[in-house]
């Protein structure tokens, strides 16, 4: 018994890899995504606090500070919540997002100073993150389904995947994202792609930091637009995994209670 | 200054804190932290003043202080927020502490204790179904700003069937009415101290309310009902046309749903109040939609619709009984975060309308000005409550500076 289960095994890991060869552009793309959300698989939730500097054209900078939580779901996608921190005149202001992995996100927004919740639409997905170059769609939880998938090429252990979006609403015709295959498969760079399908921005990601011996995350973002050429920087604090959040801590209640 | 305010605020939480503090104090380090936002206000009267001794210019200074500490991993609080306000009108010049109360979440509740801001519903034009507080009617003439009710909130979140929350309110706020020197005043002076209550127990009647919300894909949904004394006063005419005024025991229920749909938002909120002395239903039912990022910059403009109904006529107190609301909400998501609605409120059976602005921008990190306008236009004879108002029309410019 035992050891024709092994022999199955065997066999299947054979035929998968030997699929793997004959396999098209499309299947060896949506795989490499699968994979990269596989190995991030079982971070359960996360704490961490970061600081956004917008910078114009002329080097100009805006600083702001936020606090996101995340906590992972894998039957339908991720949970979050983001609370500003600063400036000041929005401190407090804070957003719920249900990720859906097919069909829009539900979306909360919390407003302080008359401490309303309301329902947003997460139609506007092209739109900048607070004046950001950051558009919703690109802070919003990566789920595998929300794209089509092409592998393009591999130099060494980067793979580099087209991702067409599913939602006709997003900003991009395509993006070309580069897995780091020997690196848990974490992301070093995105290419998005406009409507007109000329270059927009470019996504580089470093500082990376490994987690519980599993888990990789960039504490540097830097998010380069070469057509206005204005510039965001994300700069991470610790992640803290430690912290157990469960659903109760992503309802309006929460939101309301970490805005204050 | 900082240092200065940081300190006493220490003293009084800490003050607060000795009872609660105790049980908790070995998990963690609190966390503390204080703001404060000083406002210079210039309010200024187009027209004429319909009444003696009022102004045409209102130069105004406010501050809000807040103070909030925070342990148990943010499970446990403390948290304050004041205000005080100097005007040329002596009822506004007043101060308030907005909030002040301890919370403590655990699981799938969340507990309350003090003075709080609740705020219910989805409309924009018209807030029927929050109740909670009592609205600083001095203040703004939206009716937004409210004053803090003294409560304790228990939340309880289910999973399938949403949350519950009841509050028990020990204690009732009257509303503020302008002074002899303010505008959008009445022709007699409403002294607060006037108007009584329907209750024996006058402002210490017990009162309770529970609201369960939920949503189920595109709909949000909240259900609501209040028993206890009435947060707009009562003007009742009497066979000589003498005016009595008061707050009468209401029972009131609320509906809001909001159905968010693509770049649609469709709104309704509706209230049934019941008392001895009235029986009103009212309703605001509308839409929102956005055309989001126009320009590839971020530039959002929203297109809002609302109906507004209320079957008390002319004595509803806002003087919305049969009336559309149309406005825009423009929002450039730019770096300074520039706001701009603007909008309308027309009487569909008189020629009264209220035109509306508000513009709003940030400079710096540290500093926002705002722009606010109120045009009363053509304001119909009939109206009891928006007659007094037809030489109102003002300006109003803020700058903050937050610390």
């Amino acid at each position: 018994m035992r050891k024709s289960k092994f022999l199955i095994a065997i066999f299947s890991a054979f035929f998968t890899v030997a699929v793997g060869f004959s396999q098209s552009a499309e299947e060896r793309g949506l795989q490499i995504a699968k994979a990269a959300e596989k190995a991030d698989e079982g971070f359960g939730s996360s704490i961490v606090e970061l600081k956004m500097t917008l910078k114009n054209k002329n080097g100009q900078t805006s600083e702001r500070f936020l606090t996101t939580q995340t906590l992972e779901l894998t039957e339908d996608g991720d949970k979050s919540l983001i609370v500003f921190e600063s400036p000041k005149d929005v401190k407090g202001t804070a957003t719920l997002t249900f990720t859906h992995k097919v069909g829009a996100d539900d979306q909360w927004l919390y407003l302080p100073s008359i401490k309303r919740v309301k329902r947003i639409s997460s139609n506007n997905k092209s739109g900048p993150f607070v004046g950001s170059e950051f558009a919703y769609e690109d802070l919003s939880s990566q789920e595998v389904e929300k794209y089509a998938y092409k592998f393009l090429k591999a130099e060494g252990e980067l793979l580099l995947v087209e991702q067409d979006p599913v939602d006709p609403k997003s900003g991009y015709t395509r993006r070309v994202v580069t897995y780091n295959k020997d690196k848990g498969y974490r992301l070093e760079k995105v290419e998005f792609y406009d409507r007109k399908n000329a270059l927009l921005k470019t996504l580089t990601y470093s500082d990376y930091k490994l987690y519980k011996n599993k888990f990789w995350r960039a504490l540097t973002f830097n998010m380069v637009n070469h057509q206005s050429n204005k510039e965001t920087l994300l700069n991470f604090g610790e992640y803290n995994f430690g912290a157990e959040l469960a659903e109760e801590d992503f309802t309006e209640v929460a939101l309301k209670r970490v805005g204050r | 200054m900082k240092r200065l305010s940081n300190l006493k605020f220490q003293i009084i939480a800490f003050c607060l804190l000795v009872p609660t503090l105790g049980l908790s104090q070995e998990k963690e380090k609190p966390v503390q932290d204080v703001e404060l936002e000083i406002e210079a206000e210039y309010r200024y009267f187009l027209d004429e003043a319909n009444f003696s001794d009022q102004l045409d210019h209102y130069p105004s200074l406010a501050m809000s202080p807040e103070y909030s500490l925070e342990w148990n991993k943010g499970y446990e609080s403390i948290n304050f927020t004041g205000f005080f306000r100097l005007d040329r009108d002596d009822e506004r010049t007043h101060w308030d502490i907005r909030e002040l109360y301890y919370q403590k979440a655990k699981g799938n509740w969340e507990l309350s204790v003090g003075l709080k801001k609740i705020y219910w519903g989805v409309a924009e034009s018209n807030h029927l179904v929050d109740i909670i507080n009592q609205t600083d009617a001095v203040e703004t003439f939206d009716g937004e700003e409210k004053l803090g009710q003294p409560m304790v909130q228990f939340s309880y979140i289910t999973n399938k069937l949403g949350t519950f929350d009841f509050y028990y309110l020990p204690y009732h706020r009257k509303r503020t009415f302008p002074g002899r020197k303010g505008r959008l005043r009445f022709g007699t002076v409403i002294d607060k101290d006037d108007l009584g209550y329907e209750s024996g127990a006058e402002e210490w009647r017990q009162d309770l309310a529970v609201r369960w919300k939920h949503y189920f894909g595109i709909f949000d949904v909240g259900l609501s009902h209040f028993y206890g004394t009435g947060r707009e006063p009562l003007f009742v005419f009497d066979e000589q046309g003498n005016i009595n005024a008061f707050y009468p025991v209401i029972n009131q229920t609320g509906l809001d749903l909001q159905i968010t749909h693509n770049a649609f938002l469709w709104k309704v909120e509706s209230i049934y109040r019941n008392a001895d002395a009235q029986d009103f239903l009212a309703l605001v039912a509308g839409l929102e939609y956005t055309f989001s990022n126009i320009d590839g910059n971020g530039l959002d403009i929203g297109l809002l619709g609302e109906y507004l109904y209320d079957e008390r006529d002319e004595l509803s107190l806002n003087a919305l009984q049969n009336d559309i609301f149309f406005g825009s909400r423009i929002a450039f998501n730019d770096v300074q975060d520039t706001s701009i609605l603007i909008g309308g409120i027309t009487d569909l059976e008189s020629s009264s309308k209220i035109f509306s602005l508000e513009a709003s921008r940030r400079f710096g990190s540290n500093w926002r000005a705002e722009i606010e306008a109120r045009i009363f236009n053509d304001i119909d004879d009939s109206e009891l409550i928006l007659s007094n108002f037809r030489e109102d029309s003002f300006l109003r410019f803020t700058l903050s500076r937050f610390f």
